[in-house]
């Protein structure tokens, strides 16, 4: 290993780092509004809304992220639908993470158990407070573990984008072992920066997970 | 209707092999897949129940193996075996060696980690009654814990093979000829003659793996519905 290596390298990694971590979470955002918003068609029934969510969910969870990326970025051209890289790597992690998002949301909101909402009723609770009040805080520890594992599992599949030729940390690796052929230095680089990337969000998930348990209801 | 099938650029896959070329393709990332899977499952078994004994050296070797796991996209793994170990090993390794190795270590993790969720989800009553019963410590395990085990594990762990198929399409990235990289070539040679061949191949692929990957996941739930009391 040499770190004079390492330190001329420094740079292109930190800017492939800020571009990685800036449409992973852009992409992750997208994908929670998705998840959200997609989870809530399906517990109202809405009627045609919720057969076209059930269609994506099942689409999309079930197809990898380097598959719909060549779709969406060479496929989708060929009928006009042109758009960059980068759009293309944010429009796909928050297909895929939407899909995943709105599962673990939806578990969450059933399993908010029906007294639940007799009772506020009974309480005399409106409706937005009955969701804000006693809903919302019980689906959010029910889900909270998953969603924390889907927010690592797309911000690990941001390693996927340099197929799409997004200037990302994988790319920057493999273009400069192309380049230099300094394999260990590139490798030991990218390694560093994932685990900065991701160990913090590991670790909050794992405090966030036991303080929110505490809130379950019945347990 | 032939020239909306050429708009999509659907008419490339009746040319001469080219749907079969696909399917060969996707049988090559399938079989890294099932024979990742099979080792995943047996080692993350293994593994498992040596997790459930809760032995303090295991345990923190173990910790930190999932940690490594949790954190680091498969990709990573890939690049890290396929091009840093050999070069630093000088040791030759074939792509497809080199992915099963890196599915096999992410599967085992994963595995492991269902299995001891599994195994400790079962109340301390349950080994309590069984020995009320006058049930020997073997008759215990054989006809109370693994049977109720295999139910809370049986569909988690048909979900893996699932995941596991999906993830195998990164082996393209690492220079093995699987269906998207044959989707590619498809595509160059008919760049002339059919120029949108990308959307047809593309969709394609895309329904390819849904097909693959959405009757084992639907089994996956609908055992996980069965079972759940």
């Amino acid at each position: 290993m040499d770190f004079s290596t390492i330190t001329s390298y420094l740079p292109l990694y930190k800017e492939a780092f800020l571009l990685t971590i800036k449409i992973g979470w852009i992409g992750i955002l997208l994908a929670f509004v998705l998840g959200v918003v997609s989870a809530f068609i399906l517990y109202f029934k809405v009627p045609v809304l919720s057969a076209i969510v059930k269609v994506y969910i099942e689409l999309f969870r079930n197809t990898p992220l380097l598959v719909q990326l060549f779709f969406i970025y060479f496929g989708l051209p060929k009928l006009g639908i042109m758009i960059s890289a980068q759009t293309c790597g944010i429009v796909g992690l928050g297909l895929l993470g939407g899909s995943y998002m709105a599962e673990s949301i939806r578990s969450g909101l059933l399993s908010v158990s029906k007294s639940q909402l007799e009772s506020a009723t009974a309480l005399g609770f409106s409706k937005s407070q009955m969701f804000f009040l006693i809903v919302f805080p019980q689906m959010f520890t029910m889900s909270i573990t998953a969603i924390v594992a889907n927010v690592i599992f797309l911000l690990k599949e941001t390693s996927v984008f340099s197929a799409i030729s997004l200037m990302d940390l994988m790319f920057t690796a493999k273009d400069l072992i192309g380049l230099y052929y300094r394999t260990t230095e590139c490798l030991f680089l990218l390694v560093i920066f994932y685990i900065i990337m991701l160990l913090p969000v590991s670790i909050i998930g794992t405090i966030v997970e036991k303080k929110t348990r505490f809130g379950m209801y019945g347990d | 209707m032939n020239s909306i099938f050429e708009t999509f650029g659907f008419d490339v896959l009746l040319k001469g092999s080219n749907m079969i070329r696909l399917f060969e393709g996707l049988l090559v990332a399938l079989k890294i897949s099932i024979i990742s899977v099979v080792i995943s499952i047996v080692l993350g078994i293994i593994l498992g129940v040596l997790m459930s004994l809760k032995n303090s050296v295991i345990n923190a070797i173990s910790r930190v193996y999932l940690e490594i796991v949790r954190i680091m996209p498969q990709m990573v793994l890939l690049f890290i075996v396929y091009f840093g170990a050999t070069k630093a090993m000088n040791i030759n390794l074939t792509a497809e060696t080199a992915s099963v190795i890196v599915f096999s270590f992410w599967g085992t993790a994963e595995m492991s980690d269902l299995v001891r969720g599994s195994l400790i989800s079962i109340p301390l009553i349950q080994y309590e009654s069984s020995e009320a019963l006058g049930l020997s410590k073997y008759q215990t395990y054989l006809y109370v814990i693994i049977p109720q085990t295999i139910r809370r594990l049986l569909p988690l762990s048909i979900n893996l093979i699932t995941r596991m198929i999906k993830t195998t399409s990164l082996v393209m990235m690492i220079g093995i000829v699987e269906v998207l990289k044959v989707g590619q070539q498809i595509i160059e040679a008919n760049r002339k003659t059919s120029p949108n061949a990308a959307f047809g191949i593309f969709a394609t692929i895309f329904i390819l793996y849904f097909i693959a990957c959405w009757p084992i996941s639907q089994l996956s739930k609908y055992l996980e519905k069965k079972w759940e009391n």
